[in-house]
């Protein structure tokens, strides 16, 4: 089916699933009860998930496939989000340009910063990618503050130009983004008993988007571009003895996921059209290295599930502060109450980062392939017996490729 | 006129001269054995050949056109490949695409971005790694991850990736170092068949006299970094110079 093998089919109807329903998946728990807070089924939050999912899974074909670790992922991100803000103060506010001018952009900037990076591999390729990421934050922060707007970051004002759509509002606000005509803010409620289900605009679009990038990553995968890329990272000498040429097939990998990270960069501000440095620090970069390593590398949804936790993880435990830790242990005794308190407390709130270290460390020490891995291995419990069968079946032995 | 013509190739390491003046000529078809003691310069001579080390001074030409200069991978699409001392294969990868690799690098030259079109979809290319697998009797570990086998399986997966390519020289670094009596044996008639039904000409560095002397047309002895005698087997073995520099410490 779309042209996929079985297994692949399979895994791609169940991203699109969790992709139509997540407004329902990820809002288990009443409004209202104490429990509400750790649902994550807002657009915001939802658009969050998506995005940097996106991210995570165009990084991946660089870092998953070829093995060269990227520590400046985000500057591509950051390029894309500038480029997207700049689409809306000079075009139009309709998304779709901002989103092609975007990745155009990030692809653009890849290429320059990629074939230069790429002349290194291994440790020396992480540190020059680093240095270049943090080159674009400082001169983002500083030097080019008349195209990046500096500290205060680049926002949309009531004297844009938008030669083809309209300066402000009949109000006199600034326009929203669009998608033709359609505002991406744009929400419908759906309240079933005590749960409220909100279905934005703005998050089908991006999963629209996701699930149509998502499709192109599994079709890399297994296409002999993606085995190319795959025997980069598994030995580089015998590939030059086999008459390939490995430094394009990197280049284009690079490029690629610094199309996917402006892509992402660009939905950001489809988003909410503000574009700031800070979105191409390093930490920014890092985080997509956790993602990816913690959903489990060169897996197709290992990225996903990486980015979906932490993304969740940074919005829903650092919102929780002592007041909400008082009240869910407002029946213990006093005494009690406090010592649990002080226990958790260091772990949520402001403190997540150490929630988020913790559960990084225990994941590369115990499952090093990340939660792919322990999801192979707690379906391998189950499925032990027809393992024999399943060995004998894997007939058209060209494909079966990483991960599922 | 040989396929693959060597003149002058002078390297130097430092202070030890590691190729001095090395003239060589292999005939197409034919396989040409370069033999010698250790540190003769034989595996230097093959790293010069497939660009992986760039000599001082001489020339290479393969069917007339020059070697020297291009890269690994250039050297390889001129239709030269080369299975080494140790495997050199792609360890994370089946053996079935160890196989489609190279016939992929075949049909689309060094670089080809094909991200869309199916790996599954290649029927013809699946046929034909499948059909050179059988060749060398490893069809059944077709979906086996290559770096779980045995030494002699990636032996021959190397072999049947180089050959998979259709190559015009086939450089081999010692096929048969460190192997069992039988699989040696089993190597010597793979190439034989190589050699007869495939007309590949090649060029092999071994140590084994009992390998080199049942494929060897040619001889080059290298002693010292420098070319002692070229002839045929049966006039190498009675040859004193040789006897002196290198078969004196081997029976035959």
């Amino acid at each position: 089916m779309f042209g996929l093998n079985a297994k692949d089919a399979r895994l791609y109807i169940i991203v699109l699933a969790l992709l139509l329903f997540a407004p329902f998946l990820l809002n288990p728990f009443p409004e209202g009860s104490g429990l509400a807070q750790f649902n994550a089924g807002y657009p915001d939050m939802m658009q969050r998930l998506v995005i940097f999912g996106l991210f995570a899974v165009g990084f991946n074909i660089l870092f998953g496939l070829t093995g060269y670790l990227s520590f400046g992922h985000a500057a591509f991100l950051g390029v894309g989000s500038y480029a997207g803000v700049w689409m809306f103060k000079l075009l139009t506010m309709n998304v779709i340009p901002a989103l092609i001018i975007s990745t155009l952009v990030a692809g653009l900037f890849s290429l320059l910063i990629g074939y230069i990076s790429l002349r290194r591999s291994g440790i020396y390729f992480s540190i020059l990618t680093l240095a270049f990421a943090q080159m674009c934050y400082s001169l983002a922060y500083s030097v080019l503050t008349p195209i990046t707007g500096g500290e205060t970051g680049l926002q949309l004002s009531l004297d844009d130009p938008r030669i083809l759509g309209v300066q402000q509002t009949a109000q006199g606000n600034i326009p929203v983004p669009n998608l033709f005509g359609l505002p991406m803010n744009a929400a419908t409620t759906l309240d079933v008993g005590a749960w409220s289900f909100t279905f934005s605009v703005g998050y089908y679009f991006a999963a629209f988007v996701f699930a149509c990038a998502f499709y192109f990553t599994i079709r890399l995968f297994r296409s002999p571009f993606g085995l190319m890329l795959r025997a980069v990272k598994s030995n580089q000498s015998r590939m030059s003895y086999t008459g390939l040429n490995a430094r394009p097939y990197t280049l284009a990998a690079f490029v690629i996921s610094g199309m996917f990270a402006g892509l992402a960069g660009g939905l950001l501000v489809s988003m909410d059209p503000l574009a700031g440095a800070e979105r191409m620090l390093w930490t920014a970069s890092g985080e997509v290295v956790l993602m990816t390593i913690l959903g489990g590398v060169g897996t197709l949804i290992g990225p996903i599930l990486g980015a979906g936790v932490i993304t969740y993880l940074e919005a829903i435990v650092s919102t929780i502060n002592s007041t909400v830790l008082h009240n869910w242990f407002e029946a213990l005794p006093d005494g009690l109450e406090n010592f649990l308190v002080n226990i958790i407390y260091p772990f949520v709130g402001s403190g997540w980062h150490l929630t988020l270290g913790l559960v990084f460390v225990i994941v590369v020490c115990f499952l090093p392939g990340g939660i792919v891995e322990g999801g192979k291995r707690i379906g391998g419990l189950f499925t032990r017996k027809n393992k024999s069968s399943d060995s004998v079946k894997a007939d058209s032995a060209a494909q079966p490729g990483p991960g599922e | 006129m040989g396929i693959l013509e060597v003149k002058n190739i002078n390297k130097r390491f430092g202070g030890l001269q590691a190729l001095g003046d090395v003239n060589l000529d292999v005939q197409e078809g034919s396989c040409h054995a370069i033999i010698g003691p250790n540190g003769a310069g034989k595996s230097t001579l093959l790293n010069v050949l497939v660009g992986k080390l760039i000599p001082d001074t001489g020339t290479v030409m393969f069917e007339n056109k020059p070697v020297l200069g291009r890269k690994p991978h250039e050297i390889n699409q001129m239709g030269i490949s080369r299975v080494f001392q140790t495997p050199e294969i792609f360890g994370d990868l089946t053996v079935m695409e160890n196989m489609v690799i190279p016939i992929l690098a075949r049909r689309d030259g060094s670089f080809a971005l094909h991200a869309i079109s199916q790996l599954r979809n290649e029927k013809s290319l699946n046929e034909e790694a499948e059909q050179m697998l059988a060749e060398v009797n490893m069809l059944e570990k077709r979906n086996m991850q290559a770096s779980s086998l045995s030494r002699g399986d990636k032996r021959r997966l190397e072999m049947a990736m180089c050959l998979v390519q259709q190559p015009r020289l086939l450089l081999l670094d010692e096929p048969t170092a460190g192997m069992a009596r039988a699989d040696t044996n089993n190597t010597i008639d793979l190439l034989k068949e190589i050699k007869e039904k495939r007309n590949i000409t090649m060029a092999i560095i071994e140590h084994d006299m009992h390998v080199v002397f049942s494929l060897a047309d040619r001889i080059t002895v290298l002693a010292q970094g420098t070319p002692l005698v070229e002839d045929t087997p049966e006039n190498i073995k009675g040859h004193p110079k040789v006897r002196e520099a290198y078969l004196g410490e081997a029976q035959v």
